[in-house]
């Protein structure tokens, strides 16, 4: 059995007003959950938190990955572990090509394993970044702009993905990988993550719309509302979502006397 | 990380690898201060024919009757009368290393310049407080006729030569620190690059100060003839002291027609040293000249590499690196001066500040009347690590001439939380992110250096940042 990102009874609050609000979730290697909520139900926060976002401060709960205290750990170290969010947004780096960008970041990996490592041979790297754009049918240009730098909205999130590819990581955050994407472009994107799911890798598709959904086939749908995951199910879930949004939800969270 | 524990950990880095001092073995050092007498004693020392001797006395006046500038950063902790102005390292000057004497010898290993000079260089020369102690060019470069000497070697050796140019492209009136260099300068080099010879590796002087309050004085004249091609690269270290340092260099080039010449300077000097250099280029007919100026040393530093463009087609560039920490300043920029027509010049100016440090880009443009069909653009960004550092811009331009084409763009921009956590999230650790950020933001002028000075720029830069991001 592969590794484990066990979220438990997570309390998060931004600048001292409480966003989540008590979260449990459970995501193996080698399964696909998605995790869909209405915007401000706190899944970016979820997805910060779980990456260690300095802004994000955590007041209570547990996060253990693969039987390791997260919460111990510094974002560099969290990724070095095998944990990887794709941004919503993210963030340009003017003057750091994509291909330097990469090989400095298998580069901390090695040198996290073996501070007297090299690095890895320039050959080595090039057809291991050729191989893994293929993958995702970049073209091998991309290689040589700068990082997220004038790119448009469909641009940056297959560089989320290539990084994804590169990086290998265990368990994937995605967090809104598909807002603000044209359908070809979602489609690109989607397909990107299929192909790099198997038994090795666990993903955590976050969204707020189903469409996403029809390329990443998750086996766990999450619901959050203010804060709380309030229903889990198979896929069905998205899809009754879908044709009734949240309402429902609601009545039944306020009709279990929350409110 | 508190902030004193983080500059603890780049003095520590700057100590092991550059603020390391040799006991001083001098063979002669000239008593403190300055006066007649110790310009007099200079001359002597080196031979040197009358002609020189009145011209170093002349300037001593001239520099007595300048005032200190109070336009830029702040120079009243340099007091003269602290300062050794001359300081020889040896009795005379080697042409192999087995010649250098053993002590000085090992700090240029450490430094690792005889390595570099095997590996990739046409040429190398030493500067060890007040003189070269090693220059040496290769072979074949010397049969095609190109001169590559010490600066007192050049005088000697090439007197005629030496006398056209010397003091015509920066006058001893130009400003105070150059007439006090023309009064008491000492080492540098004296290059000259015969018509069409092609110096394909850069030729390198390094230049080392080991003993405490002491003054350095370089003086380089670099002809490039017509058709030629020379790329000169000078790096900078020194020990560092409680006391004041003064490195105040002049460097004098001329480039003829259809020749081509970059000058770059890797400055590292510990933060106890006043650097204030004059360094200018004249630029003939289709000839062009860049100056690729990095400061990352220095406690004060004002320096700004101009380019005169003497006659239609000349081109000049400067690629200005600044970087300041905590207690020091960076007034660097650059000027372009469009003297003919058709003459196009580029100055890209950044600059980067942490720990409180500040930096300024100083420059100007200024095209004359004649100087119609002149283009040019100027482009300076600041990019601060904290928000207790400051970067200031002070772009002059005076354009009298209708017809040009100008461009300039100014930016600050500071390292945002945000890029620290995208590439930290990537694996990186914060020290090697904000490096990141650095490079980035660095990278169209690091993209120009030759491979072993954009790897040791690189270098240089992520030690700057140890544990200066957080």
């Amino acid at each position: 059995m592969g590794a484990a990102l066990e979220i438990r009874n997570l309390h998060v609050s931004v600048e001292g007003q409480p966003i989540l609000r008590g979260v449990n979730l459970t995501v193996q290697q080698g399964e696909v959950h998605a995790l869909m909520g209405p915007n401000g139900s706190g899944k970016s926060t979820l997805a910060n938190t779980l990456m260690g976002h300095p802004a994000y401060e955590i007041t209570a709960g547990q996060l253990i990955f693969d039987g390791v205290d997260l919460l111990e750990l510094e974002t560099d170290e969290r990724s070095r572990l095998g944990l990887f969010m794709a941004f919503q947004y993210p963030v340009a780096i003017p003057g750091v090509t994509v291909a330097n960008f990469l090989r400095n970041a298998i580069n901390a990996r090695r040198r996290a394993e073996n501070p007297e490592d090299k690095g890895i041979p320039i050959p080595a790297f090039r057809k291991l970044m050729t191989e893994k754009m293929d993958m995702i049918q970049m073209d091998h240009s991309f290689a040589g702009r700068y990082l997220n730098e004038g790119f448009s909205g469909g641009e940056k999130k297959r560089a989320e993905i290539l990084q994804m590819a590169v990086l290998e990581p265990r368990i994937a955050v995605m967090d809104e990988t598909d807002s603000g994407l044209d359908i070809d472009a979602l489609r690109i994107v989607a397909e990107g993550v299929g192909r790099l799911s198997g038994p090795d890798l666990g993903v955590l598709v976050i969204t707020h719309y189903q469409r996403i959904l029809n390329y990443i086939q998750p086996q766990f749908v999450h619901i959050m509302l203010e804060g709380q995951i309030v229903e889990s199910g198979g896929p069905e879930l998205a899809l009754h979502l879908e044709e009734h949004g949240y309402d429902w939800l609601r009545e039944k969270q306020n009709g279990t006397g929350e409110a | 990380m508190s902030d004193a524990e983080q500059i603890q950990g780049i003095r520590e880095s700057y100590e092991e690898q550059y603020g390391f001092s040799d006991p001083d073995t001098y063979v002669f050092r000239a008593r403190k201060g300055l006066d007649e007498e110790i310009v007099a004693q200079i001359s002597e020392m080196k031979g040197e024919p009358q002609w020189m001797r009145d011209y170093r006395l002349k300037a001593l006046e001239i520099y007595r009757s300048k005032p200190v500038p109070t336009w830029g950063p702040d120079l009243s902790a340099l007091r003269e009368e602290d300062i050794y102005f001359f300081v020889r390292p040896a009795e005379k000057e080697g042409q192999s290393w087995d010649d250098v004497p053993e002590n000085i010898k090992r700090t240029f290993d450490r430094l690792g310049i005889p390595e570099a000079e095997q590996k990739f260089l046409a040429g190398a020369g030493a500067q060890y407080d007040s003189e070269m102690v090693y220059h040496r060019v290769r072979q074949e470069l010397e049969d095609q006729g190109v001169i590559f000497k010490s600066i007192e070697a050049g005088l000697r050796e090439h007197e005629d030569l030496f006398r056209e140019y010397f003091g015509t492209v920066i006058p001893a009136h130009d400003n105070k620190y150059a007439a006090l260099n023309a009064a008491v300068w000492s080492g540098g080099s004296f290059i000259y690059v015969p018509p069409g010879v092609k110096i394909e590796m850069p030729l390198q002087a390094y230049f080392r100060l080991n003993s405490a309050s002491i003054g350095q004085f370089e003086r380089t004249i670099i002809i490039v003839d017509e058709g030629a091609y020379l790329h000169y690269v000078e790096g900078c270290t020194a020990p560092t002291y409680t006391t004041e340092s003064l490195h105040s260099g002049v460097i004098e080039i001329i480039v003829k027609r259809g020749a081509r010449s970059r000058y770059t300077t890797i400055q590292n000097w510990s933060d106890n040293v006043y650097n204030l250099v004059t360094q200018r280029a004249m630029v003939y007919g289709d000839a062009s000249h860049e100056w690729v100026d990095a400061n990352l040393g220095s406690r004060v530093t004002m320096k700004y590499p101009s380019v005169y463009l003497m006659e239609p087609g000349a081109h000049g560039e400067v690629l200005s690196i600044a970087f300041a920490g905590r207690g020091q300043t960076q007034d660097a920029g650059g000027k372009a001066i469009h003297v003919a027509p058709h003459t196009t010049s580029q100055i890209i100016s950044k600059s980067i500040c942490k720990d409180g440090g500040r930096s300024s880009y100083r420059g100007l443009l200024k095209v004359h009347p004649d100087a119609d069909h002149s283009k040019s653009t100027v482009v300076c960004d600041a990019l601060l690590l904290d928000d207790h550092s400051e970067s200031d811009t002070y772009p002059y331009i005076e354009i009298e001439s209708p017809l040009v084409t100008v461009g300039h763009e100014a930016t600050v921009s500071k390292v945002g939380d945000d890029q620290l956590f995208y590439l930290m999230s990537r694996g990186l650790t914060e020290d090697e992110a904000g490096a990141m950020v650095v490079n980035g933001f660095l990278e169209p002028l690091t993209k120009e250096l030759p491979m072993e000075y954009s790897i040791e720029m690189n270098r240089l830069i992520r030690l700057q940042m140890e544990g200066s991001i957080g």
